[in-house]
């Protein structure tokens, strides 16, 4: 393939003068990858292949999409507002009334009825709206090496951390945004006996969040016995908490960086409607449903602020089954594709059976 | 020939005018000339280095760097990782920086090494001997020691270390043969000419004694085209000054062939040298992947920009309100809060910019040339393209028209040397309308005339007598063939074979090889050149000398070719050869209509024809003539153009002789080509010179028309019984009308186009009643076969650029191997 009669030849401005000779095979080797003979599938696109594809496709996803969607609604789920925006809700008063400054804090009580009882386990979450926990400042403002127990960084925190590194000239422990901005409410859960007797229920607060977390990501400084007071004086407590990361919890495994709700938050959500583990309900045995269905009452001391950008709060109680939370929608979709495939094979299998025979060569138009 | 009359239309335009006019003085042998010659300006030329490696040591990392940040994607990507590194944007610098940074390094490593093979290349031609003629005697030199003005010996075989104007040869005839292989691809020997006043200098001390300047102009890149003048200074006489044209110009890149030595002054050196002004100006054929790349490029980087204005205005738009611009939990610093309100937004639009820059993948680039990388090597690999004879497969020389080959829908094809053999055998001829049959050759012996001519239809008389005498004789001097009377094969000399030299012609055209060596045949035998006489062995085995004057060249726009001689009886005498079409109109006696008709028969049988003429000349238009002539050749501008003025006004009021008839025969398999070309869906055209029968039998004996063709007709004929406009209309119809007929099924009907030259120069020129040009472009797309016959040079180059040009924009391959198609391949996409 010469470009032009002269500019191939005179590619590197000089004349090769090719000799005789060396004429040892240059016959190009006979292999399947040099002559392009590797096993390749092309296929084409048939009615005999198409058709049985796309019912295979359907009544496959079909049965799976209804499994999964019947599963999903086998979840029992329950979901309580109590942001407080209208005035006739309990909360209506601590939302309104709600300053960074106050000391005593806001007590709510909101009833509410089950209408069936939740069986097995029952995850309490909250659920936080318009929260943009995906915002780009947002995300960036932690320091990772802090959190880990690094010394060094708990006193000179990540400039990624602005403008929530220092305070009165301390370095803020744990630094960064979303630390500072880590939710505070209180929520418990009573169940109203139907004799008029209150009945806490025992929420249980360890093992909500990844264990590599809490194992791996985040450390306390100066090791698991140190005495947080201690490894912690020096520096700042972050803004909006009320209390020092060193007394989050009383039990010290618990404590510090370590603690379960704290590294829950810390794992930011991607969407501004979010939920978060907050506690579970231990199942008591396989006769008693965990939650009976009746009276209940949520307590919860209301510190977090969230009418400021018209956020909305909830709490959630959910069972689990095999395949995680409530998630309708991936069973729906199952559903869908099996349809939509089945009814395109049908259709081109009446088109196929009118029209094909009429001509064999359509198969592979031209 | 018109051919670079084109070219130099367009070098001229190129180079500027004053370079044109510009012309340059040699002194042969660096000696001033005598005094009261012009004076001696020394000038400055550069010294005969070749340099075609593009870095040095030093400037290799900022030009090479500079080099590929060139290319709009590698400019691209440095931006984006620079921005990336200055701003505070969501993705690392590192993510773009380091597929940037290895790209980078491995293109220039590449081109580092490419660079080095270069240098390492140059060096050694650089440094290869020359034997230059200093104080009488060779000198052995290296070659980018030569200066302008040297005097160089090159032996045979060696290539030619600068651009040379041939002073003597080791020929007696002044001549010498070379190959330009490697420069144009043409393999054949060309034979190049001594100016007579020189040829006589022959040893190392003739040579140091001859003064003499050359006068010629600025060196320019057109290989064919060379204009001087050399004033030979003799003792006390006047300066006798010679034209000198392409002819006497040895390219650099050329080699020696069948010479033993010659004698040759330097003229243009280093990267004066045409050679190395082709390289230097040679424009890269970018193929078309990667102009529709880069327009995609384009696009990309407009939907980018548009993409991150909008997101920039759909974040300001959103963080109207401070709940959302900073919400309690997320603050700002107070640097970012003391910004400008403009720079954070040009900073997010960068950011975005970023966030979105890889729409345009890093790795497309490195992936197309990966792609044709190996693509080369399988085309390399590729069993069924390897040659048994030769032992070589396909070979790549570059990389960047492969994928081309696979989209070519139009394949232009010149006929003959592609379609055809290019190896001439003389058929028969026809004198008056008496034909002539030469028998096939017993052997290699020559039988006598009256066994070995079939007179067919014989009323001997005397008038008839004297043409086929004249004819065949005009057929005998009428050439530019060259005799070569040994030969050596495998390096033993076979001077003397059966007791009588073997002739061997050699001729750039083998048209003319396969007519003398039919009038060998036919009892007339060339036997020499010598000394500008023809010799010539007739029947009665005597020789005829003819005093040959001058040769007055064939020209594919002329289509013919003359010749001048004065015969032993004082004569003089012009023979005119060419094509029909061109002798035609300037005969004013003779047989013609036998003629015609005999040629016409010919070249429906797919014979090549030419017709043969003459004209006595009196002395006083001899020398009408020879003035003309020499004028011409003597004019350092203009030239090509007056010398065709001076040829028209030579030939004419021909007396018509005969005609021949030479079969050219396909190439092996030609069919079989065209037929899976056919089948793979591409257009084949035949360009062609000839004859619209000739082509056209071709084009059947090639399986180009198939018996189901249906041939459409476009030719001068059909356009003078009708309009050219009615002609068209109905053209179109047909063809229009056969699309809605035949619906989907494809292969019903397939038609065939035959256009001819002058239809299509009308065509071409848009008339007042409408454009033909989009009539003739939908009736030929419709056709999967065209013939464009009588076509000249410029006009094949011209189809070609109208289909290119054509709505689709079909990637279009050209094939030839004459000159007369490189315009062709020029325009073409690939060219062959």
């Amino acid at each position: 393939m010469m470009a032009s009669s002269y500019n191939a030849k005179e590619e590197d401005g000089h004349i090769t003068v090719s000799g005789p000779g060396t004429l040892k095979s240059k016959k190009p080797d006979n292999t399947a990858f040099k002559q392009q003979r590797l096993p390749a599938w092309q296929p084409i696109l048939t009615a005999g292949t198409v058709l049985p594809a796309f019912f295979v496709i359907g009544l496959l996803f079909i049965p799976i999409g209804i499994g999964l969607y019947v599963t999903s609604n086998n979840i029992k789920e329950f979901e309580i507002d109590y942001t407080g925006t209208d005035p006739s809700s309990p909360c209506y008063n601590c939302s309104v009334n709600f300053s960074w400054n106050s000391s005593r804090p806001c007590s709510c009580s909101l009833p509410f009825t089950l209408e069936q009882p939740f069986e097995s386990n029952v995850f309490v979450y909250y659920g936080l709206s318009n929260f943009y926990q995906n915002h780009r400042r947002y995300v960036k403002s932690r320091d990772d090496s802090q959190l880990n127990g690094n010394v060094d960084s708990l006193k000179s925190p990540s400039k990624e951390c602005e403008p929530y590194a220092h305070s009165d000239n301390k370095p803020i422990a744990p630094c960064g945004a979303i630390a500072n901005s880590m939710f505070n409410d209180t929520l418990e859960l009573f169940f109203m006996d139907p004799n008029g007797t209150r009945i806490q229920i025992p929420l249980t607060k360890r093992g909500i969040a990844w264990w590599t977390d809490k194992h791996v990501k985040f450390r306390n400084p100066g090791g698991d016995s140190a005495n947080l007071t201690s490894v912690f004086q020096g520096t700042s407590k972050p803004v909006n908490w009320h209390r020092p990361v060193s007394e989050l919890d009383s039990d010290p495994e618990n404590n510090g960086f370590v603690n379960e709700d704290f590294i829950v938050w810390m794992r930011t959500a991607a969407l501004p409607t979010f939920r978060k583990l907050y506690r579970i309900v231990q199942k008591k045995s396989h006769l008693v449903p965990t939650l009976p269905s009746g009276n209940y009452t949520l307590e919860v001391v209301y510190n977090y602020p969230v009418r400021s950008f018209d956020g909305r709060k909830r709490m959630i109680l959910s069972t689990i089954s095999w395949m995680g939370g409530k998630n309708p929608f991936l069973g729906l979709a199952y559903i869908t594709v099996g349809a939509v495939c089945f009814f395109l094979g049908v259709v081109l299998l009446v088109i196929h059976h009118k029209y094909g025979s009429r001509n064999n060569s359509a198969d592979i138009p031209n | 020939m018109d051919f670079s009359v084109l070219r130099n239309l367009i070098s001229r335009y190129c180079v500027g005018e004053e370079n044109w006019l510009d012309s340059r003085t040699v002194y042969i042998g660096q000696k001033e000339p005598p005094p009261g010659a012009a004076a001696y300006i020394p000038q400055r030329y550069p010294d005969n280095r070749i340099v075609s490696s593009k870095y040095t040591f030093w400037n290799f990392i900022p030009k090479n760097l500079f080099e590929q940040f060139r290319r709009i994607a590698n400019f691209y990507f440095l931006v984006i990782f620079l921005v990336q590194l200055i701003i505070d944007t969501p993705t690392s610098p590192v993510t773009s920086g380091l597929p940037l940074f290895f790209v980078i390094t491995v293109t220039a490593i590449k081109q580092g090494y490419e660079d080095w093979l270069r240098h390492k290349a140059d060096c050694s031609i650089n440094e290869c001997p020359v034997d230059v003629v200093q104080q009488g005697k060779a000198a052995r030199t290296q070659s980018h020691k030569l200066r302008v003005g040297d005097v160089v010996v090159v032996k045979e075989d060696e290539t030619f270390p600068c651009d040379l104007v041939l002073l003597s040869s080791s020929r007696e005839d002044g001549t010498c043969y070379v190959t330009t292989a490697s420069l144009d691809g043409e393999s054949s020997h060309k034979t190049y000419y001594a100016v007579p006043d020189t040829k006589a200098f022959r040893t190392d001390r003739e040579v140091e004694s001859l003064h003499a300047t050359i006068e010629c102009e600025q060196p320019q890149p057109d290989l064919y085209k060379f204009v001087g003048r050399i004033n030979v200074y003799k003792d006390t006489e006047e300066p006798v000054a010679r034209p000198l044209g392409s002819e006497n110009l040895l390219l650099r890149g050329a080699t020696l062939k069948n010479t033993h030595h010659i004698y040759a002054v330097a003229i243009y050196t280093g990267m004066e040298t045409k050679m190395a002004l082709n390289y230097q100006s040679k424009s890269q054929k970018r193929s078309a992947v990667e102009k529709s790349m880069n327009a995609f490029l384009i696009v990309y980087l407009c939907i980018l920009i548009s993409k991150a204005v909008i997101n920039t205005v759909l974040k300001y738009a959103w963080q109207w309100s401070p709940d959302r611009d900073e919400p309690w939990y997320n603050h700002r610093t107070e640097n970012e809060r003391q910004r400008p309100v403009v720079i954070r937004a040009f900073t997010d639009f960068l950011a975005f910019m970023v966030l979105f820059n890889y729409i345009i993948p890093v790795s497309m680039y490195v992936t197309v040339e990966m792609q044709k990388f190996l693509g080369s090597y399988f085309i390399t690999w590729d069993e069924e393209m390897f040659d048994e004879e030769l032992g070589e497969g396909a070979q790549v020389n570059t990389s960047d028209l492969n994928e081309e080959l696979g989209q070519v829908e139009y394949v232009f094809t010149d006929k003959t040397g592609t379609l055809t053999e290019n190896n001439m055998e003389f058929i028969e001829c026809c004198v008056d309308g008496n034909v002539y049959v030469p028998h096939a050759i017993c052997n290699g012996q020559i039988l006598s005339a009256a066994s070995s001519i079939d007179m067919i239809d014989s009323s001997p008389g005397g008038y008839r007598r004297e043409h086929e005498d004249l004819f065949f004789r005009a057929l005998c001097l009428c050439h530019t063939v060259q005799v070569k009377e040994e030969e050596t094969v495998d390096g033993i000399k076979r001077g003397f074979h059966q007791g009588r030299p073997t002739s061997f012609y050699i001729s750039s055209s083998p048209d003319e090889v396969a007519l003398v060596e039919g009038m060998k045949r036919l009892g007339y035998t060339y036997l020499r050149l010598k000394d500008n006489y023809m010799e010539i062995l007739n029947k009665d085995d005597e020789i005829e000398r003819f005093e040959l004057l001058h040769v007055l060249n064939f020209d594919s726009v002329r289509r013919r070719m003359s010749v001048i001689v004065k015969s032993s009886s004082g004569e003089y005498l012009l023979f005119c050869k060419g094509a029909d079409s061109s002798i035609f109109p300037r005969v004013v006696s003779g047989k013609v209509e036998q003629v015609k008709a005999r040629v016409e028969q010919n070249a429906v049988e797919g014979l090549r024809t030419l017709c043969v003429a003459f004209r006595r000349l009196s002395p006083d238009d001899y020398q009408e003539a020879c003035l003309l002539l020499t004028q011409a050749k003597l004019a350092l501008q203009d030239r090509e153009q007056r010398l065709a003025q001076a040829y028209d006004a030579i030939e004419r009021d021909f007396v018509l002789l005969g005609a021949t008839a030479v079969e050219d025969r396909l190439q092996e398999k030609a069919a079989d080509t065209i037929e899976s070309l056919h089948k793979a869906g591409m257009k084949v055209w035949v360009l062609t010179g000839d004859k619209m029968e000739t082509a056209a039998a071709t084009c059947y004996a090639s399986k180009l028309f198939r018996r189901s063709t249906q041939i459409l007709e476009l030719t001068k004929k059909r356009t003078e019984e009708q309009s050219l406009h009615d002609v068209m209309f109905e053209l179109s119809r047909t063809v229009l009308r056969q699309r809605s007929m035949s619906g989907l099924s494809v292969d019903c009907l397939d038609y065939g186009l035959i256009i001819d030259g002058a239809t299509l120069t009308a065509v071409l020129k848009s008339g007042p009643e409408g454009n033909y040009r989009e009539v003739f472009l939908e009736v030929s797309r419709n056709c999967s076969a065209v013939l464009c016959c009588r076509m000249a040079p410029l006009q094949k180059a011209q189809i070609v650029k109208l289909i290119k040009a054509s709505k689709e924009h079909p990637i279009t391959l050209a094939i030839g191997d004459g000159a007369n198609d490189v315009s062709m391949i020029l325009e073409a996409h690939v060219g062959i």
